[in-house]
């Protein structure tokens, strides 16, 4: 949290010297609040006075950086609680846990679908993020060997960024020097082996997972890793089912924003082991998901649902516009026009698309707007329309010389006629989901 | 020194409201469902209570509906035909109660009668002792004509009529008042027209716990962010002391989510989809379990296993963990 320009005020020397250029330190003080001038300018500043005002400028969350030959996941410098309050920033990393007891041929076999997995949603691919290697498996004790050897087989077929699980300092050293030079994430430290899980990651420039039962012992003993120099931590506060997780993610993301509460300030790990723990996980504030498996089934909408919530709420998703093909339209069927604004075209291209008949849909620039809004905005008219149809091609690509227009803006149909000499103008449904009844009855 | 975690403190709560309506309330109802009651943002038990846990319904309909994936069909299979026989299973796959929707048309393409219509409904709460929702077809003048009827038919019954939306709700609210049901007030996600759709309602003197919110949804992948963002927000109004959100909300994942190609559809679909059934199944419950923590407290779903799973969240959710 940003200190006032008071709190700050108590901060400088208090000698009104003009030296930074402002009449008064209390008006210097001002502008450092309103983050219009360096606290550089200020020649007399104490040490201790920069120390802290540097702390209340650094972001309530910290960014955690993974990192692995050529791949980066980020968690943490959020803002906010609820998205609608501005945005999330930094999509929670989705990591699928791999058994250190299993063979190197199982890994590989988990390893390599997961890692080449790409789905594409609302023209953008969507992958999974890295793997989490973790060394209390089914399969009994695991040497710290076993251990390097299951992250060698991981990396033989994953470039992907890694979590190492152990609680032993041994088996994270060996994990750690199978990946050397990379920024791996250590699970875990704890009230008994911090120390040593901390002079690792510190070698290792690893970032590491701090866990304990309650926030009061968590915050302890971030504090006291962090005093060993390690400050790339990420927080596991124990609970794994959904009201406990929920409560204390909502707990802890509080502290940090509301309370600017250092100690708590960190991105923090979930181990769902459920859909709905990692529908969970994702809407409430985890920056890694370790996922006890790899499905398609379950990658795809869950990376959706990320997709979603991280949405930007004050840029709504709008797609290209252009000229789109459902249901491989041949050039003498329908063409169905609409907007931009990506509900409208997910909306009209869904039904279009489970119509199952083949379809042109011209999608117009209506700078994502729906219909009606674009209507009444001025952005969706008979000249916008017609531009679109000579932009996009239409009259090359297709041979109907017939467009469809919603139902909404049925009043445009004349002034589109004269728009377009020679066409004929339809006017369909008001509502998308009246789409594939008229399509079928009178197209 | 413990750590003071920090507390929201809500001076409003959500309304309580109780569905359906007993043999001494004048009803037939053997069950019934009482939801809101919210002093705090969903499930965050250690600042305020949340003393009615979030119920679901199941959407069955008045016949075999023609445009539902095969995947709903099969898991219900021949009770599709008979709307009695789906409540009873809807009823013996754990439901809280019962959303049933009248078709546009009969099985043979002609429009739904209102004779038709009130047969069903009669034949479904026979069927069952749990609170019923009666949704019209979704187009205003039709949902008029066959719900004046149907409400008519069952005075009493404290059913929750819908879809009650600008442009019927004078309609569907005045047969409420007059036949003592409920209304589902819809609006298209937007916190501003949900609440002067709850002002008006009120303004015709239906008592305030006759009123279901409905902010409406996307599914998962087909704009669910805008309708948790605007629950999240409705919510918060309410627990602000904005009388005019202070109503419990209904959302309908389960049709949301199965208009959704991904859960629609099993053929011609990418192979990074996986599994179909497990898919949609995931689309379902994934859309649900959001909706939940954004402050839902009727959830529509279609297929049995969401149902069981949606439930599973619920219990867990509901539970007041220690560390709180």
């Amino acid at each position: 949290m940003a200190l006032s320009g008071i709190q700050i005020y108590k901060l400088l020397p208090q000698t009104n010297c003009k030296e930074c250029g402002f009449p008064t330190c209390l008006a210097f003080a001002m502008k450092l609040a309103a983050k219009q001038v360096e606290l550089s300018a200020c020649p007399y500043v104490s040490d201790e006075s920069k120390a802290k005002l540097a702390e209340s400028a650094a972001p309530p969350i910290r960014l955690v950086t993974l990192k692995s030959n050529g791949y980066e996941v980020k968690a943490g410098n959020e803002v906010v609680l609820f998205r609608h309050e501005k945005t999330f920033y930094n999509k929670p990393g989705l990591f699928v846990r791999v058994d250190a007891t299993s063979a190197v041929e199982e890994i590989n076999a988990l390893v390599a679908p997961a890692d080449a997995y790409v789905t594409n949603y609302v023209g953008i691919d969507l992958k999974l993020d890295g793997f989490a290697v973790d060394a209390s498996g089914s399969g009994g004790a695991v040497t710290p060997e076993k251990f390097a050897a299951a992250v060698s087989a991981v990396r033989e077929v994953s470039h992907m960024p890694l979590v190492l699980i152990s609680r032993d300092p041994a088996i994270v050293a060996a994990g750690l020097r199978a990946v050397d030079g990379e920024h791996p994430l250590i699970y875990a430290a704890d009230a008994e082996n911090w120390e040593a899980m901390a002079a690792l990651a510190k070698q290792h420039q690893a970032a590491l997972v701090v866990t304990a039962g309650t926030l009061d012992e968590l915050a302890e003993l971030t504090e006291k890793v962090k005093a060993k120099g390690v400050e790339d931590l990420v927080l596991d506060p124990s609970a794994r089912d959904l009201s406990g997780s929920l409560i204390l993610s909502t707990q802890i993301r509080r502290l940090a924003l509301k309370k600017n509460f250092k100690a708590l300030g960190y991105p923090l790990i979930a181990f769902p082991k459920t859909p709905a723990a990692a529908a969970q996980a994702i809407a409430k504030y985890a920056g890694f998901v370790v996922l006890d498996g790899f499905a398609p089934e379950l990658a795809y909408p869950l990376l959706v649902l990320r997709q979603n919530i991280y949405t930007d709420p004050q840029k709504p998703i709008q797609v290209q516009p252009g000229l789109y093909e459902i249901n491989n339209p041949s050039p003498s069927d329908p063409v169905l026009v609409t907007t931009n604004f990506s509900i409208t075209y997910f909306s009209v291209a869904n039904e279009v698309e489970s119509s199952g008949l083949p379809a042109w849909l011209l999608v117009t620039d209506a700078e994502g707007m729906s219909v009606l809004t674009a209507w009444a905005a001025g952005k969706f008219d008979s000249e916008r329309i017609a531009k679109a149809v000579k932009t996009f091609g239409v009259p090359e690509k297709t041979s109907r010389k017939q467009v469809v227009l919603p139902g909404h803006v049925a009043v445009l149909s004349g002034e589109l006629e004269g728009e377009l000499p020679g066409w004929e103008i339809r006017v369909g449904p008001r509502e998308a989901v009246d789409i594939p009844k008229f399509m079928k009855q009178a197209l | 020194m413990p750590i003071e975690i920090p507390k929201d403190k809500w001076p409003g709560s959500v309304r309580e409201i109780t569905l359906g309506a007993s043999a001494t309330e004048g009803g037939t109802r053997t069950r019934k469902v009482t939801v809101g009651g919210e002093k705090t943002l969903p499930f965050m038990h250690f600042e305020g209570e949340t003393p009615n846990r979030p119920v679901i319904a199941l959407e069955i309909r008045d016949h075999r509906p023609d445009d539902w994936s095969p995947l709903l069909i099969e898991t219900w299979k021949e009770v599709v035909d008979d709307p009695a026989e789906w409540a009873k299973a809807a009823e013996d796959s754990g439901v809280d109660l019962i959303q049933l929707t009248l078709s546009l048309t009969d099985p043979d393409g002609n429009p739904t009668t209102p004779d038709a219509a009130v047969k069903a409904v009669k034949a479904v709460l026979q069927a069952s002792g749990l609170p019923l929702i009666v949704f019209g077809p979704g187009q205003a003048e039709v949902d008029n004509a066959l719900l004046v009827p149907v409400a008519e038919a069952t005075k009493g019954e404290k059913l929750v009529l819908g879809i009650c939306e600008d442009k019927n709700y004078r309609t569907i609210v005045a047969t409420a008042m007059a036949n003592g049901h409920m209304v589902d007030a819809r609006c298209p996600m937007d916190v501003n027209l949900s609440k002067q759709l709850n002002i008006l309602i009120s303004d015709m003197g239906l008592p305030p716990d006759r009123i279901i919110m409905d902010p409406t949804t996307g599914a998962l992948g087909y704009g669910i962010e805008y309708g948790y963002s605007v629950m999240e927000r409705l919510r918060m109004a309410a627990l602000q002391g904005d009388t005019m959100t202070q109503f419990p909300m209904l959302v309908t994942p389960g049709f949301e989510a199965w208009k959704a190609k991904e859960s629609k559809v099993g053929e011609g679909v990418p192979e990074s989809w996986g599994d179909w059934l497990e898919r949609a199944i995931n689309w379902e419950t994934l859309t649900a379990v959001a909706l939940l923590e954004s402050g839902a407290d009727i959830i529509v779903l279609r297929h049995p296993e969401s149902v069981k799973r949606v439930r599973a969240a619920i219990d867990e959710l509901m539970a007041v963990p220690q560390v709180a």
